[in-house]
């Protein structure tokens, strides 16, 4: 009997091995998931808020007081 | 006072910018020539003639360079919402998070699940159900859209929600507001088909190319009959909706529509401009020099096509910013319009009601916070005047509104003769012989990506300041990181865009130029 789980995976695995044009493309998306993900994430974009703060309620009272203060213009 | 880096602001700014064009390159070409091969595919389905499926294999791989170059570059938007924006972000969570979670889920699910159908399954599953795979791609592709443009379109015309001052979030109260806003259908659908011009003006393109090069007339000539054919179907929708959008843009954000016909002086029975070069000595709205130099004017237009009358008041940017005229309100009521000065009086009003409101809650003066947030309540339609440290910032770039608008409507109105006049003269067979045609086609695909940026660059620019209208300005949004990190990523982006568009079109170049003989893998 047939399984149909086998037959999806075998669908991937030739689909991937038969690649050509594809080979360069998946090493483009690789390198560029890397670089997104494992650099500019971890290095240059932490989350501002979560970086700084644990619970929703401290979030809350930073924003709050951050936009009160920068609405103390000289207007 | 905190202080606030105002070089913060726009290195901010213009990091969001530089990511939201790089991408915008990468996603109308998917919207687009994803439709151009599903009809192809169709027709091939429906003929069983294999030269369809050749073309349609040869367009594929195509669309399949921009997909993988292009997907997940929208990802990083989303870092700098966090990191960048970490005040909006809070201040939105709710509604912009619940478009932007559906989003991730379809775009995951059905892109990715039937793309690899779309690719892999060439002779290994029925043609009915590749078609349908390659159908759902595109369609999913364009549902994924759909929920950026909403959130999008929210912060143009934030509707469908009420500000919580104790989580400090703007939380949805009406879906379907948020989902239906006429901002958010306009928007999509504009887009949407606009993205089907620059997909048939590169398969124009491209099958110009090889007409010019005498190479594969069939299926460049294929390709043409239904790429100008569908492209001035996306043309004549994008022309129909960019009114829809321009009528809801005068009805709710009147200094961009003032921006994009650099109106200084409001008038009735204003005209549209056609063409017009605008008077670099202007330097404010309030001095006395002539905004332009020369222009243009269609009589009467602009009224129309802002409020559906020939006679109707169009403000300009000093009326807005002096109010005093009669102004017509959404639900048809008609009112005095406020000044500038005076929406600043009552941003400030609110922003100090919720100042107040938080100490009072804090010292558990229940009573007394009830009536701050009352205050704050009845004046929250105006609360993000209250940041505003001077009236002038609420002037959009006018020339970078201006100019950016009437390109891409000419560049729009170009391609409204350009499809037909290519579709007649293939169907006539003496498209091949007119060679400057050619020519002019092949440079019509930078000609698209233009037009398209364009129309990000009026919507976003003639926002400004405003990260949500009336409610938050790009200073309050701002997280206070220090500028020269901002600097840093700016330039990181830069060089890992550029690198990425660079790989793009070599690759592009290199398949083109190895035409479709090469395509069965």
């Amino acid at each position: 009997m047939k399984n149909p789980l086998y037959d999806v995976i075998r669908f991937y695995y030739d689909g991937f091995r038969d690649m050509k044009l594809g080979k360069t493309l998946w090493f483009i998306i690789l390198i560029k998931l890397f670089i997104i993900f494992f650099i500019l994430k971890i290095f240059f974009f932490p989350n501002f808020l979560n970086s700084r703060f644990d619970s929703e309620n401290q979030k809350a009272d930073f924003v709050g007081s951050q936009l009160v203060e920068r609405g103390k213009t000289d207007k | 006072m905190e202080a606030l880096d105002i070089s913060l602001v726009d290195w901010s700014r213009a990091q969001f910018a530089l990511t939201a064009i790089y991408h915008w390159l990468f996603v109308p070409l998917t919207l687009g020539l994803g439709i151009i091969i599903s009809i192809m595919e169709t027709i091939y389905y429906k003929t069983g003639n294999d030269e369809w499926k050749r073309i349609t294999q040869f367009w594929m791989k195509l669309f399949g360079i921009n997909f993988a170059i292009g997907v997940a570059t929208g990802i990083i938007l989303e870092f700098e919402f966090g990191t960048n924006w970490s005040n909006y972000s809070w201040f939105v969570g709710d509604i912009f998070g619940a478009p932007l979670a559906i989003e991730g889920i379809l775009a995951f699910f059905m892109e990715s699940t039937f793309i690899a159908v779309m690719f892999f399954g060439w002779n290994k599953v029925s043609k009915g159900f590749h078609l349908a795979s390659t159908w759902l791609t595109v369609i999913g592709a364009t549902v994924s859209a759909l929920w950026i443009l909403v959130a999008n379109a929210w912060m143009q015309f934030p509707d469908g929600m009420h500000f919580n001052p104790d989580t400090m979030r703007n939380e949805m109260v009406d879906f379907w507001a948020v989902l239906l806003s006429p901002v958010a259908i306009n928007k999509f659908i504009h887009t949407v088909f606009s993205s089907w011009i620059l997909g048939s003006a590169f398969c124009v393109g491209v099958s110009a190319w090889f007409l010019l090069k005498r190479r594969e007339k069939d299926l460049a000539m294929k390709s043409i009959s239904i790429a100008a054919i569908f492209g001035f179907l996306g043309t004549f929708l994008t022309v129909l909706t960019g009114d829809g959008s321009a009528y809801q843009v005068a009805q709710k954000q009147p200094m961009k529509l003032a921006a994009m016909e650099g109106l200084h002086e409001g008038k009735t029975n204003a005209g549209l401009i056609a063409v017009g070069v605008m008077n670099p000595e202007k330097k404010s709205w309030d001095d006395s020099v002539n905004p332009f130099l020369v222009k243009l004017e269609i009589p009467n237009l602009l009224s129309f096509l802002s409020y559906r009358d020939f006679d109707a008041f169009v403000p300009g940017v000093k009326d807005l910013m002096n109010g005093g005229f009669e102004k017509v309100n959404l639900d048809g009521t008609k009112t005095k319009a406020l000044s500038v000065d005076e929406k600043i009086v009552r941003g400030g009003l609110a922003v100090k009601a919720l100042e107040e409101y938080k100490l009072e809650k804090k010292a558990g003066n229940d009573t007394l916070a009830a009536s701050h947030k009352e205050v704050l309540e009845s004046n929250y339609n105006y609360f993000g005047y209250g940041f505003l440290p001077d009236k002038n910032h609420v002037v959009p770039n006018v020339p970078l509104t201006f100019y950016t608008f009437h390109l891409m409507v000419m560049i729009g109105l170009f391609f409204l003769l350009f499809f037909p006049i290519i579709w007649f003269l293939s169907r006539k067979g003496i498209l091949e012989k007119q060679r400057w045609l050619l020519f002019i086609s092949v440079l019509t695909i930078p000609l698209a990506y233009i037009c398209s940026e364009c129309g990000w660059i009026v919507a976003e620019v003639g926002r400004q300041p405003w990260v949500i209208q009336d409610i938050m300005p790009t200073f309050a949004a701002v997280s206070n990181l220090e500028t020269s990190s901002v600097k840093l990523t700016f330039t990181l982006f830069a060089i890992l865009f550029t690198v990425l568009l660079a790989a793009e079109v070599s690759i592009l170049v290199k398949q083109i130029k190895k035409g479709p003989e090469s395509i069965n893998q």
